[in-house]
């Protein structure tokens, strides 16, 4: 069984093409976002509040702004591209296709991960603009950046397929993605936080990938180096196993 | 005799409602002939054909393409099939040449320019390869499902009621276009709800209702059995029996005495209409309508389903 790579390559086409055609609207949300909440959070009540572990506090946001968006850019574009063709019956063509389920998910998820590392290195760059940033591990940066993308664009994929309206496909993200990142030290160090909230943050695994993230900035991090990532990574193949039990089983694509 | 292109060994689907769309299906395809699936709405003809393209699981069964077992070898399967639906759905977003190339490289080819022309050329969409689909008619649509089914040259193909909504002159070039792909050896399955149409485009009919596959024959041979059609004779004077001396036709009297039916063979060459009304006037039996009328599917089905009982 050879792969299919240009059945994956059309399906990835297929929907930078469709991120293309919204480029506009894709970009000018986050953007937009972002520079508010550096004008709200980093300007005016920034100016108020002490650095954050020698970090000026509108710079110490800069992570945590990225992984909000990252992480709600992951979610939105994969679970619309496949909920969409689902919602409009051209799904059979996917199914009746000779491409096995991760060559759909490596064109789906590949595509939806893309943008999301594209709006995340703009908004970095629109950060550019209001606060000074340096990055101290590159490196580590561009590979928290993918990874958890590639992480949030499965779980948006799941969230895709489980839906059955478009409403499911909005509350999950407006319930589950937006509290945990607000609550998952996007905007704060969770030391910052009393007992209990501070060991109840620990179970939440936007702290994590925010904490993570920030190291590759800052060099420092809520929590070590080494367990973001491995939450990171975790995340990331529980989605994928979901991922394979829903294709194996055929649930809510196949009757 | 050569090896089947497509063999469904019982093949059976029940629903998760716990409703079976199809008891034990069997059925052997042959290689480079037009194959029609007749029969009523809801008799499991999508059903049917959505289990052979992978769109929906089978509770039981086997099926090969080309020797290839649909579900351990699918992708050596469903390479060799192109299906177009019954529905139209199509990404109206899109323009004919993307969705349609899209088609064909998602079925593991590289998106060959020229054969993609030569399809759109076929199917006279190629001034309209620009256009998105949502500007285009219904028809059109159609006939960009068509394209999109045929984009990765598929063996066999699937027409799920291909003249649902379309006019006469797509319906002739359909048909056109079914016969010129047959020509170049491909497979052809369609299903269909008219008897004309079986009878007009395929090679052999298989008759399904209810979930079962009734018979499967030569269109030759299945004609004989089911074009019977009735010639109704509007009487001016009532009867109160069949006139003597017409017992070859086997006449009855209906409605009351009004009209006088005659059921003939449409597939013969002498359908013994000309005789019959010569030897009428002949009897001086005089009547003021005529009217021809073909038994419904529904008749079909009965009488099927009643000789097998
Ligand atoms: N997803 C489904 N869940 C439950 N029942 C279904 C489903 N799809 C089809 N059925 C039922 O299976 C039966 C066969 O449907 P199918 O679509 O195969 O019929 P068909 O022969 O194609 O009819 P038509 O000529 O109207 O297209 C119908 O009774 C239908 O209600
Ligand atoms: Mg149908």
């Amino acid at each position: 069984m050879t792969l299919n790579l240009h059945g994956i390559w059309a399906i990835y086409r297929f929907e930078m093409a469709r991120s293309l055609r919204t480029l506009w609207q894709s970009l000018v949300g986050p953007v937009l976002t972002t520079s508010l909440y550096f004008i709200v959070f980093g300007g005016a009540i920034g100016s108020r509040m002490q650095s954050v572990d020698g970090v000026s506090y509108g710079s110490f946001i800069v992570p945590g702004l990225i992984m909000l968006s990252l992480l709600t850019q992951s979610v939105g574009n994969a679970s619309i591209g496949i909920y969409f063709p689902k919602f409009t019956g051209t799904i059979f063509e996917l199914l009746s296709a000779p491409i096995s389920s991760m060559e759909l998910v490596i064109g789906y998820v590949g595509a939806a991960a893309t943008k999301s590392v594209v709006i995340g290195a703009i908004i970095l760059a629109t950060s550019a603009f209001f606060v000074p940033v340096v990055v101290e591990h590159p490196l580590a940066m561009i590979a928290f950046l993918v990874l958890t993308s590639v992480a949030f664009s499965l779980f948006g994929f799941i969230l895709g397929i489980w839906a059955n309206s478009f409403e499911q496909l909005n509350f999950v993200p407006l319930l589950l993605i937006t509290p945990l990142t607000f609550l998952g030290g996007s905007f704060y160090s969770i030391d910052m936080l009393p007992q209990p909230w501070r060991t109840v943050s620990l179970f939440n695994p936007v702290v994590y990938l925010v904490s993570g993230f920030r190291w590759s900035f800052f060099g420092r991090g809520d929590v070590d180096i080494a367990l973001s990532l491995g939450v990171t990574l975790a995340f990331l193949l529980a989605c994928l196993a979901v991922i394979a039990w829903i294709f194996k089983s055929g649930w809510r694509l196949k009757s | 005799m050569t090896e089947p292109i497509l063999t469904l060994s019982g093949v059976s689907k029940t629903y998760k409602g716990g409703f079976t769309a199809l008891h034990g299906v069997d059925l052997a395809i042959n290689k480079g002939e037009i194959f029609a699936l007749l029969g009523p709405n809801g008799a499991g003809k999508t059903t049917l054909i959505s289990i052979i393209c992978g769109i929906v699981t089978p509770s039981t069964g086997t099926i090969h393409v080309g020797g290839h077992d649909a579900i351990a070898d699918y992708k050596a399967a469903r390479s060799l099939i192109g299906l177009v639906p019954q529905e139209l759905s199509v990404d109206m977003f899109e323009t004919v040449l993307a969705t349609v190339t899209f088609s064909r490289r998602l079925f593991g080819r590289s998106g060959h320019s020229a054969y993609i022309e030569q399809v759109l050329r076929d199917l006279s969409l190629w001034d309209k390869r620009d256009n998105k689909i949502m500007e285009l008619s219904g028809g059109m649509k159609r006939r960009v499902l068509i394209a999109k089914a045929l984009a990765h040259e598929p063996e066999v193909l699937f027409l799920d009621e291909p003249t649902a909504g379309v006019d006469v002159a797509l319906r002739r070039d359909m048909w056109k276009l079914v016969h010129a792909l047959r020509e170049r050896g491909t497979t052809i399955i369609l299903t269909t709800h008219y008897i004309e149409e079986a009878e007009e485009m395929a090679d052999r009919v298989g008759v399904i209702n209810k979930g079962r596959l009734l018979l499967v024959d030569d269109k030759a041979a299945l004609m004989q059995k089911l074009g019977k059609r009735e010639l109704d004779l509007t009487l001016v004077d009532t009867l109160d029996r069949v006139p003597a001396g017409l017992e070859q036709w086997q006449l009855s009297l209906v409605n009351e005495g009004r009209t006088l039916r005659y059921v003939f063979d449409a597939t013969q060459e002498d359908t013994g209409i000309p005789s019959l009304l010569r030897e009428l006037s002949a009897r001086h039996v005089a009547f003021k309508d005529l009217e021809t009328s073909k038994s419904s599917l529904e008749d079909i089905f009965v009488d099927l389903v009643e000789e097998r009982a």
